[in-house]
């Protein structure tokens, strides 16, 4: 099984959105950096799948790739200290939207040996954009499922469960095969430091991109309102139980 | 220009993409689909149907979903989630609905799903066509399995949800949210940092990667308040947080706060509860 990981570095915004002067980026100059927890369990997924798999194939590989700065090295690290084995950077200081990045990484596994199965998070983080999966499959003409909770290989193919309000529906595609998968896929591993130190050692190919015009074009960011509201302190400690089942009867839950 | 309105699932969300569909200007032909769900199929129907107009449907899985792949299909930009059209530009959230952007469409034709909640809902339209796609051999569900709830009532669906985050320490710790989320009939639920630590499972998380929740309470135990969680508990008519650091985030996306140890505020909020209800 030869598995690709598409993933997206993003900042770790904590409690409040802050924005550049010229408002078109977080201002992350305090900001510590990751992916998306749903790409996480991407990484852990092809992981588990390809070790599951390496027996009977004699073979297999797990290639992390991402689109963004250089800095997005670190994530890639992150994904090869999960166990991917090596990884494409696609190196661009700019932003890039869903169709020109759908379109890049196309480029890039076209000129890859073929890829068993290719996985995204069902969207990013930061843009949020539901697509760049799909883009990407029909580009390669192969079929796609998006949202998975659950993903099962077996004999060429892959039952895929999907999380819908009602329950799970369940998808059987073909191998090769696209899939968007969520965060409660798995509970991704935290990488041992022998791991890590392996991870700084895998090859990274990295090599320069540059964007074409964007069709859906960022003009602003803008940080909506509503954050700092003014809290009504009920009490401290335990004190301020009859004043809580107070406000409880007030809203009607009590 | 006319618009091709899309009624996916989810009936709420449907008839707020109607407010959308109806602020572009143009007429309005309302679709819905039969059969099984088949976003491939579904799209070629839809583009179909469309005849070169602009097409809009809900911000949902699978409003998000279908339309994604028209886009794909007629490689024309897609904007997700957006709360406003004013000409060719549009707002739309991103980070969840904690943050958002306003974008410049290049193309001719529009393809637009409505953020969840941003627009009033609209009248459910007197006409809807029903499109019934050809399948072929196209990706579709072949099975729905429904989960075991045991009878409890669903994070999604909760009046009010008891929420617990680091401050409530270990897997051992929720018992006291549990039994406080009993007496009040609501579910429990969780942050990132209480799943990645395998206290609870990611069913009960709540935030942007999580279950969003819109109960008349939230009750927020030892959460910090991070955007990412914020994101998934928004919609909660009233929200009371419950720290014992005065300083923190969540104070500031709160109706109430009581600042003080959780594994003292709740189990008395708790006797109490029963006291009053005793007498
Ligand atoms: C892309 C992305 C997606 C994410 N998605 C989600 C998501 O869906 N849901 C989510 O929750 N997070 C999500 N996160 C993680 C998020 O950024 C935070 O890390 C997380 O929400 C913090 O959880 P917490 O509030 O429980 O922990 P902390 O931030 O550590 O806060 C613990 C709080 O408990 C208080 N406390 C400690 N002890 C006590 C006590 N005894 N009594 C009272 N108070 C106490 C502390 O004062 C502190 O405020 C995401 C992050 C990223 C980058």
């Amino acid at each position: 099984m030869r598995v690709l990981c598409c993933v997206k570095r993003v900042p770790i915004t904590g409690g409040k959105m802050v924005l550049t002067d010229d408002a078109q980026a977080i201002q992350t100059r305090h900001l510590g950096f990751t992916i998306s927890p749903h790409e996480e369990c991407g990484v852990e997924e092809a992981v588990r799948i390809v070790e599951a798999h390496a027996v009977e194939a004699h073979s297999g590989e797990v290639v992390a790739l991402t689109l963004g700065p250089g800095e997005a090295e670190e994530q890639l690290r992150e994904c090869m200290a999960l166990g991917a084995d090596r990884a494409i950077h696609l190196v661009s200081d700019e932003e890039w939207d869903a169709q020109a990045t759908a379109g890049a990484i196309v480029e890039a596994i076209r000129s890859e040996e073929p890829f068993d199965l290719i996985v995204f998070g069902n969207e990013s983080a930061d843009a949020g954009n539901f697509q760049v999966g799909i883009r990407v499959a029909y580009a390669l003409g192969l079929p796609v499922v998006t949202g998975l909770k659950g993903l099962t290989i077996a004999g060429g193919r892959a039952r895929c469960e999907q999380e819908v309000p009602a329950g799970r529906d369940v998808y059987d595609v073909p191998l090769p095969a696209v899939v968007t998968v969520k965060e409660g896929l798995n509970l991704p591993r935290y990488p041992s430091v022998p791991a890590k130190l392996r991870a700084n050692r895998k090859p990274v190919d990295a090599k320069p991109v540059n964007r074409p015009p964007a069709k859906l074009e960022k003009l602003r960011l803008v940080v909506p309102e509503g954050q700092g509201k003014q809290a009504e302190v009920l009490g401290r400690g335990a004190d301020a139980a009859p004043a809580v089942v107070e406000v409880m009867q007030k809203l009607g839950v009590a | 220009m006319s618009v091709l309105l899309f009624l996916a699932d989810g009936a709420e969300l449907s008839l707020q993409a109607v407010t959308l569909a109806h602020s572009l200007g143009g007429e309005v032909r309302a679709v819905e689909i039969d059969g099984p769900y088949a976003p491939s199929a579904w799209a070629a129907a839809l583009i179909d149907a469309a005849e070169g107009s602009d097409i809009v449907g809900p911000g949902s899985d699978r409003g998000n979903e279908v339309l994604a792949h028209v886009a794909a299909r007629l490689d024309l930009p897609f904007a997700a989630n957006v709360t406003d059209v004013r000409g060719d530009e549009v707002t739309r959230i991103r980070w969840g609905g904690t943050l958002l952007e306003d974008a410049r469409i290049h193309a001719q034709t529009k393809l637009l799903t409505a953020a969840p909640f941003a627009f009033a809902p609209g009248a459910r339209p007197d006409v809807v066509e029903t499109l019934r796609p050809e399948l072929g051999d196209s990706v579709r569900v072949v099975e729905r399995v429904e989960p075991d709830t045991g009878g409890k009532v669903s994070l999604a669906d909760a009046k009010v949800v008891v929420s617990g985050g680091r401050g409530v320490g270990s897997a051992e710790g929720f018992a006291i949210l549990e039994e406080l989320a009993e007496l009040l009939e609501g579910a429990v639920g969780c942050s990132r940092v209480v799943t990645s630590a395998g206290w609870r499972p990611h069913t009960d998380q709540v935030g942007q990667t999580g279950t969003k929740v819109s109960p008349d309470l939230y009750i927020a135990c030892g959460i910090s308040g991070a955007t990412q969680h914020i994101a998934g508990c928004k919609g909660a008519k009233a929200l009371l947080a419950i720290n014992d650091d005065p300083e923190a985030t969540i104070f500031a996306h709160a109706d109430y706060a009581v600042i003080g140890n959780l594994h003292e505020v709740v189990p008395a909020i708790t006797a109490e509860l029963r006291k009053v209800r005793a007498t």
